[in-house]
C-alpha cells in the first residue's frame, strides 16, 4: 500500500462529515470501526482546547459553549500549521470578524486580536529593555541616524471603532469592575513583556504611529514626525516615558543606509 | 544525586510545588512542543525546574510515522530546547500528526508494513543525528484494527529500535488500552518487550467510550492509574528491573499532593530491593 495515499485519505476522513465514505478502501475499513471516532474527536478537541486557551477574553464575552462551537468551525477550515498549539489561531480574529453569528458583538474580533497579541508577546524571545538613560544620553544630532529597535515581545494595535483596551481588560481580568462606566472611544493597546509577565496598557494614536515607523526602520526623528502627524496633540514626553517603562524597545541601532528627511 | 525513579508530568499550575518538591528520585516530564518557543516566562519556568530536578522532553508532534521527514523547523526548535534544558530523556511516539503542512493534535496510527518501518527508522535516525543523542520511542494507544499489519506491535517496535538505535518508552496504560480494544493479551505484550530496550515507562489513567463502554477504552490521561495497569507495571518491573517511570495526567488535574501520592507508589516499587528467586 502507498503510505502517502493512506495518510491523505485518513487525514481527509478525520475532518469529513461523520458517515461520509472514504474513497480509500483501506481508510473506509478503518472509518467503519467505532474506534475511528476517537481520532476524529481527539483532533477536534485538541484544536478547540487550544483556541479556548488562546482566546480567554473572547470566551468570557461569548461563553464557553459558543466559543467552542465557533472554534470547531474554524478548526475544520484551518488546522494548526505548526506542530505546536501555543500559537494556534493567528487567523481566528479575522475568522470572527467575518463569522455571521459573531456580528452581535461587533468588537469581538478586535478583542480577539488583543488576545492574540498577548499570546505572541508571551512566547516571544527574551531581550533586555532599552534603558531610559541610554536614550537620554543620545546626542540630538544623532536622532536622524538612529533607530529605536523594538523589543521582540512588543505588540500594538489600534481600533478606530472601539475602546479595545477597556473592553479587553474588563473581560480578561476577573477583578475588573464590570459596572465601571465605559467611554466609547477609539483606542489602541500596547502589549509588552518587560519583566516576565505580559503587560497590556492603553495606547494613543500617536504611539501606534511611532511604533509603526520604528518597525519600518524610520529614525527616531522620523518616527516622532509620524507620531505628530497621526496625533498633532500627542504628549511626546509622556509617550516616550510610557514606551520606555513598558519595555517596548530593546536597543538603539544606527541606521546603515541614509534616510532622506 | 539520587538516581531518577518515578516522575510526574509537569503542569503549569504545579510549577511552584514542583520546583520545591524534594521527594527522592523525583523528575518531571513536559511535552516538548509546549516549550519550543523563542522565550518568555514558560521557558524561564522550565529552566528553574531544571535547575532543581531532572527534566525529560516528551515530543508529541515530530510525526515520525508520516511518510515524510520531520518538519525541519520543529526539529531545529527541539534541538535548541534539548541544548538549553539538557534533558535526562527525550522521547517521541510511533505515530503521525503533521502531514502536508497541517498539524493534527493526536497520535495517528499507521499500518505496520515494511515501508512504514523503514520510514520510521530513517526519521528516528534523522532526529538522533540532529539531537546527537538516543531517543526513546513510545507505543501509542490503538483503537483500530488494520488488515494491512504485517507484524505484531512488539516485533515492529523491536525491529525499529534495533535498526535505528533508539530505545523504547513503554506506555503500560497504552498496552492495556490497546489490548482491550483489539482483543489480545496485554500481559503477553508486557512479557515480550526486551528488557535492554526499555529506557522509560509511562503510566496513566484511561476512560471508557461514552457509548460503547468498556469495549472501547480511551487513553484520556484524566484519571488515576487503573489497578489493571498497576498490575502490568508490577509484572514488567519484576522482570526487567527498575526504569524511570512517569505518571501522566493531562485532564482533571488534581492537587499536586495527590499526584505525588500516586507517584510514591511507583517510586516505592522502583526502590524495592530486587527479590531473589526462592
Amino acid at each position: 500500500m502507498d503510505v502517502a495515499e493512506y495518510q491523505d485519505a485518513f487525514a481527509a476522513a478525520l475532518l469529513a462529515d461523520a458517515g461520509q465514505a472514504s474513497p480509500s478502501t483501506v481508510v473506509e475499513r478503518l472509518r467503519r470501526q467505532p474506534g475511528f471516532a476517537v481520532y476524529r474527536n481527539t483532533v477536534m478537541k485538541g484544536c478547540i482546547d487550544a483556541l479556548q486557551a488562546n482566546f480567554p477574553t473572547v470566551e468570557r464575552l461569548v461563553g464557553e459553549e459558543w466559543l467552542r462551537a465557533a472554534a470547531g468551525v474554524f478548526a475544520r477550515g484551518q488546522l494548526p500549521s505548526q506542530p505546536s498549539l501555543l500559537l494556534y489561531g493567528e487567523e481566528f480574529p479575522s475568522f470572527l470578524a467575518a463569522f455571521e453569528p459573531a456580528q452581535e458583538i461587533p468588537y469581538l474580533a478586535d478583542v480577539a486580536r488583543v488576545d492574540r497579541l498577548w499570546t505572541e508577546a508571551h512566547v516571544a524571545a527574551d531581550a533586555p529593555a532599552l534603558a531610559a538613560a541610554a536614550l537620554a544620553a543620545l546626542p540630538p544630532s544623532e536622532m536622524s541616524s538612529v533607530v529605536l529597535r523594538l523589543h521582540p515581545a512588543a505588540r500594538w494595535i489600534w481600533s478606530d471603532d472601539w475602546p479595545i483596551h477597556a473592553l479587553w481588560s474588563r473581560n480578561r481580568s476577573h477583578d475588573a469592575d464590570p459596572g465601571a462606566p465605559m467611554e466609547w472611544i477609539a483606542e489602541g493597546v500596547l502589549v509588552t513583556r518587560p519583566l516576565g509577565p505580559v503587560q497590556v496598557e492603553p495606547f494613543a494614536r500617536g504611539g501606534v504611529a511611532l511604533l509603526d515607523a520604528c518597525r519600518s526602520g524610520r529614525s527616531i526623528e522620523g518616527a516622532v514626525q509620524c507620531a505628530l502627524e497621526a496625533q498633532p496633540d500627542v504628549d511626546l514626553a509622556a509617550l516616550v516615558q510610557q514606551l520606555l517603562q513598558a519595555g517596548a524597545f530593546s536597543a538603539l541601532q544606527p541606521i546603515a543606509t541614509k534616510e532622506s528627511t | 544525586m539520587t538516581a531518577v525513579t518515578a516522575g510526574l508530568g509537569l503542569k503549569p499550575q504545579h510549577f511552584d510545588e514542583a520546583e520545591r518538591c524534594a521527594a527522592p528520585g523525583v523528575w518531571f516530564e513536559v511535552h516538548a512542543e509546549n516549550y519550543t518557543v523563542d522565550g518568555g516566562p514558560r521557558l524561564a519556568w522550565l529552566e528553574r525546574i531544571r535547575a532543581r530536578h531532572p527534566v525529560s522532553l516528551h515530543g508529541v508532534a515530530l510525526s515520525l510515522a508520516a511518510d515524510a521527514p520531520p518538519e525541519p523547523r520543529q526539529l531545529e526548535r527541539l534541538a535548541a530546547l534539548v541544548e538549553r534544558i539538557e534533558p535526562v530523556l527525550v522521547s517521541e511516539h510511533l505515530a503521525w500528526s503533521t502531514w502536508r503542512g497541517a498539524y493534527r493534535p493526536d497520535l495517528l496510527p499507521v499500518p505496520r508494513t515494511a515501508g512504514v518501518r523503514q520510514r520510521v527508522i530513517d526519521n528516528i535516525q534523522r532526529v538522533q543525528d540532529r539531537l546527537r543523542r538516543r531517543i526513546a520511542l513510545e507505543n501509542p494507544s490503538h483503537y483500530l484494527a488494520f488488515d494491512e499489519h504485517a507484524s505484531d506491535e512488539v516485533g515492529f517496535l523491536v525491529e525499529i529500535a534495533r535498526r535505528s538505535g533508539c530505545a523504547l518508552l513503554l506506555d503500560v496504560n497504552n498496552v492495556h488500552v490497546s489490548a482491550n480494544n483489539l482483543h489480545y493479551r496485554a500481559d503477553e505484550v508486557i512479557d515480550a518487550i526486551p528488557a535492554d530496550l526499555v529506557a522509560e515507562i509511562h503510566l496513566a489513567g484511561h476512560g471508557e467510550d461514552p457509548t460503547l463502554g468498556a469495549a472501547l477504552l480511551i487513553d484520556t490521561h484524566d484519571a488515576p492509574v487503573a489497578p489493571a495497569v498497576w498490575a502490568l507495571y508490577e509484572r514488567l518491573v519484576a522482570r526487567i528491573g527498575p526504569r524511570p517511570t512517569l505518571i501522566e495526567r493531562d485532564e482533571h488535574i488534581p492537587p499536586f499532593e495527590e499526584l505525588l501520592r500516586e507517584r510514591e507508589r511507583a517510586h516505592a516499587r522502583l526502590v524495592e530491593p530486587v527479590a531473589e528467586a526462592a
